[in-house]
């Protein structure tokens, strides 16, 4: 296996092995996104309709807050013990060091929305297990996860990053979410796959541009 | 083996590194010595490939920074007063880690040879985070010297360490040094540098103030040197 995929897995293992043990991170998301989603049950009294109206826009806040909360703090944990530094002394790539992380908080996102999407179900009375909007999920996720990591290896260098990540993670992220709330309201409203298809178009086109923008410029953010 | 010349550092419209002139031969231990502030921990970041100089030229065993920084990766290994481990991960996983970042084959008999060197071996399946900061800075240690490194960076490794913890750390830097390896450390602590070096040069308002091999010096010497070189 090249050097560049074996420090990339090595990563995702050494996150997911650390993860196991604390269960920090997946807790702490997991809790907040089924706040948020019992928090919106009682908030909004919703009829049938209503109701698939608005779980797509319900489920991207959940994961867009529950992701921030997870990418900042997957980024802390390597920042506050000089981890890092350890990451960036190795002699890889430091695409492969981007690409792990953004692995890692991809399967800590999937992994939360997993355990929201039956609990959703349950309470909103809305089947959303439909392959459509499972994909979109991962799409919408990936392009969250990738954006997200660059911001927040930035942001956690500050002394205010947990503030500093929503406020530069928002507005670079809306495209995605955008596009991710169009295509599942499709998926969930019924609508014909030509419908749905300049939403997904727009979704991995970003997820692409996103992902190469993050790539280029990951090594200048991380160099002082 | 490293090369430095006029080397200068800028922090916005701080200039941290003033033109530093700074070589290093194979096999020689350095101790970079200064007050807090003097700029060695910045000034190891550049070696490092951690930071980027501003102005000046860096070679380290021939590469250039930060051109040729992945070259100059492999052949280096840091240690910080920061572990740079995972409390998560055990003693092994954490070697494990490193070995796969460092593109180690077959590197079961290398950690092997590691843990006994720094005496962790009975802890190896051992949560970092149940270690003790000595045995954090021992790991540290293990970890920079798995991939065989031609230079061994130190910045302030005694830092936070008990009496017995730093002898412990001064034995395993005499036995590192005697490898031969290329080992430059920081410290504004006279009396460790004293103990293992075999050049000092002062880090001083940004520039080597001043530059001394031991056998020109002794303890007395030294201070004097030191201090000297800081009001010069």
């Amino acid at each position: 296996m090249p050097l560049f995929l074996r420090a990339t897995f090595a990563i995702v293992r050494k996150d997911l092995t650390a993860e196991f043990r604390s269960r920090e991170l997946f807790s702490a998301m997991l809790v907040f996104s089924l706040l948020v989603i019992v928090i919106y049950n009682f908030a909004l009294e919703l009829t049938p309709t209503i109701r698939r109206e608005v779980t797509s826009g319900v489920l991207w806040t959940t994961f867009a807050f529950a992701g921030t909360l997870g990418l900042s703090r997957s980024m802390a944990v390597e920042k506050d013990r000089g981890s890092l530094d350890g990451l960036l002394l190795a002699p890889v790539d430091r695409a492969a060091i981007y690409f792990g992380k953004v692995m890692s908080n991809l399967v800590f996102m999937l992994l939360v929305e997993v355990f929201i999407l039956p609990i959703y179900s349950a309470l909103y009375n809305i089947n959303l297990f439909h392959p459509g909007l499972l994909l979109v999920i991962l799409l919408g996720s990936l392009g969250y996860a990738s954006v997200g990591t660059l911001l927040a290896t930035m942001s956690v260098q500050t002394r205010t990053r947990e503030v500093l990540l929503p406020i530069l993670l928002f507005p670079v992220a809306i495209p995605v979410l955008l596009a991710a709330v169009k295509a599942s309201t499709g998926f969930l409203n019924g609508a014909t796959l030509a419908e749905i298809w300049p939403s997904l178009n727009l979704l991995i086109a970003y997820d692409v541009i996103l992902s190469s923008a993050a790539f280029m410029v990951f090594d200048q953010v991380v160099e002082e | 083996m490293i090369e430095v010349r006029h080397l200068v550092k800028q922090f916005g419209p701080k200039t941290v590194l003033r033109g530093v002139n700074f070589c290093v031969e194979r096999g020689e231990f350095v101790a970079l010595l200064g007050p807090n502030g003097a700029g060695k921990t910045t000034f190891l970041r550049i070696l490092a490939s951690l930071s980027r100089p501003s102005l000046g030229e860096v070679r380290i065993a021939g590469y250039r920074l930060p051109h040729q920084a992945a070259q100059v990766r492999a052949r280096l290994g840091v240690v910080t007063h920061l572990p740079l481990l995972y409390g998560d991960l055990t003693a092994q996983e954490n070697l494990e880690l490193y070995a796969r970042l460092y593109g180690l084959t077959d590197f079961q008999a290398r950690i092997q040879e590691i843990l006994e060197l720094i005496g962790l071996e009975a802890r190896r399946h051992d949560l970092v985070r149940t270690f003790s900061r000595g045995m954090q800075q021992r790991l540290a240690i293990g970890r920079a010297l798995l991939h065989h490194p031609d230079v061994i960076l130190f910045d302030e490794p005694y830092t936070g360490l008990d009496q017995d913890a730093s002898a412990m750390l001064d034995t395993i830097l005499r036995s590192i040094a005697v490898q031969g390896h290329t080992i430059v450390m920081t410290s504004h602590d006279l009396a460790r540098a004293e103990d293992l070096a075999t050049r000092f040069d002062v880090l001083s308002r940004g520039v080597i103030a001043a530059s001394a091999a031991r056998h020109e010096l002794n303890h007395t010497n030294l201070l004097a040197f030191y201090k000297q070189a800081l009001t010069s």
